[in-house]
């Protein structure tokens, strides 16, 4: 107690920098604890911007004020690299998704068999052109050869959260979540589906151009990457690159 | 399926939904505007707040609200299951009724307005002439309050083509079936493909346009007919 207050009277005040994160939704929550975690460590704040990656790019294209970009996908954090919108070679992968099959009620999904048996009446994804945990279920949904089948009974939420409110509120029976949005409690039944059945939900992260010379937004990133952030990640149920 | 005909399913769907509103909303605001124009009960203007409710509510307030309203936890789900379905959200008819709770302001605000300045006098007139309250209703009210009809039928049907929120919670984004326009168009722009936003928006942009000039040149006409 004594030591903090030491520490946090003779850290000086001028140093305490801000910098501006535009996240994707899904992993929000994740950004905010790591980035407490970070504030504890070197005393800088994070102003998130919380959106959709699709909106986020939008708005850094018009040159919206944000130094770091954790986008939801790979494609878009690559995309503003090529633009040069970001920072050349600041592009990782911070977060690996995880899909799991959800349903409010207990006993109700158990695994592949589930789908197989069609004993549903709503299945709710994400939008697979705007979302990538959309794109990875209908990856699921095809190696599992169920796509003529099941055609008449998938619902789509614009985002992973909203394919959430979907199954949460029973409006759909079963849904392709993120394990990140049913890794904090163990209500109803759940399947995480086997990473071999689709594509890597990679998420990647970029500084971006206005942050060239940030060194509290690069060092940021460091911690993002670094073992403290990794252990956050994994906790809120991200995988992440060996 | 191409992106025109993509385009084409958007539209078609969302006329489909705002004509099919608007005689809905119709149908319902008229009662309601009568009742609030003649009955002279301190409490009509509780109910003349409910209705007017959603002009302040945020769209994901009632949308979120009709998700669970809809669904098994709510009469919805009690509705659906006369049929052995768990939920009436994610169909053609759940927008039908998000757009009648949500427009419904737009269409009983003109008509009570007409409704009033058609007076007392008028349908006294009519009673004294031995008009039954539903002949002089239908053959002296609604000829005078056309104005009002016109106006609320043009705002409920631009206001339901205009809604997103709403839409955006409780239709699932099916083509065809409650992808409307404006879900179109921010699917457009979630996924980088701004030409076709582009298009879709210089067309809603115009359709406004139409929309709103069509209601002045209206109200100008009706203004000196009146008078």
């Amino acid at each position: 107690m004594v030591l903090a207050a030491i520490v946090w009277l003779t850290t000086p005040v001028a140093a305490a920098a801000e910098i501006h994160v535009g996240v994707a939704t899904n992993f929000a929550d994740t950004a905010r604890t790591v980035a407490a975690a970070w504030t504890r460590s070197t005393g800088h704040r994070v102003v998130f911007s919380i959106g959709s990656t699709g909106q986020l790019f939008a708005q850094i294209r018009q040159g919206a004020p944000l130094d770091v970009f954790l986008s939801a996908d790979e494609a878009s954090a690559r995309r503003a690299e090529d633009e040069g919108l970001a920072v050349p070679g600041s592009r990782f992968t911070y977060a690996i998704g995880r899909l799991v099959v959800f349903s409010v009620e207990r006993g109700r999904v158990r695994d592949a068999e589930t789908l197989r048996s069609g004993q549903f009446e709503r299945l709710a994804l994400a939008s697979p052109s705007a979302a990538p945990y959309g794109a990875a279920a209908m990856d699921v949904i095809r190696r599992l050869g169920l796509e003529e089948r099941l055609r008449r009974k998938i619902v789509f939420g614009q985002s992973i959260a909203q394919t959430y409110q979907f199954v949460r509120t029973g409006n759909a029976d079963l849904g392709f979540v993120a394990l990140s949005q049913v890794v904090g409690h163990a209500e109803g039944s759940r399947w995480l589906v086997p990473e071999n059945l689709h594509s890597a939900i990679r998420q990647d992260a970029v500084l971006l151009r206005r942050a060239d010379n940030d060194t509290a937004a690069r060092d940021f990133l460091v911690f993002l990457r670094g073992p403290e952030g990794r252990r956050i990640v994994e906790t809120f149920g991200y995988g992440r690159d060996p | 399926m191409s992106d025109s005909g993509e385009i084409w399913t958007a539209i078609r769907l969302t006329l489909g939904l705002a004509f099919i509103s608007t005689i809905v909303l119709l149908s319902i605001a008229t009662p309601i505007a009568w009742w609030l124009a003649r009955s002279s009960r301190s409490w009509k203007e509780i109910v003349a707040a409910v209705v007017a409710m959603p002009l302040v509510l945020p769209p994901t307030v009632l949308g979120f609200y009709l998700l669970i309203f809809l669904g098994p936890d709510g009469p919805g789900g009690a509705f659906a299951g006369l049929w052995g379905a768990r939920s009436v959200a994610f169909t053609f008819e759940a927008l039908i009724f998000g757009s009648v709770v949500y427009s419904l302001p737009f269409v009983v605000q003109p008509l009570r307005n007409a409704f009033v300045a058609v007076g007392s006098r008028a349908m006294e007139a009519a009673a004294t002439l031995r008009a039954s309250p539903r002949d002089a209703f239908w053959s002296v009210a609604v000829p005078l309050a056309r104005p009002g009809f016109l106006t609320g039928a043009i705002f409920g049907f631009a206001h339901t083509v205009g809604e997103f929120g709403v839409v955006l919670m409780i239709g699932g984004s099916i083509p065809g079936e409650t992808k409307v326009l404006s879900i179109a168009i921010y699917d457009y722009v979630e996924t980088l493909r701004w030409t076709e936003a582009h298009i879709l928006s210089a067309g809603m942009v115009v359709f406004a346009f139409i929309v709103v000039l069509a209601m002045l040149l209206i109200e100008k006409r009706l203004g000196r007919v009146l008078r």
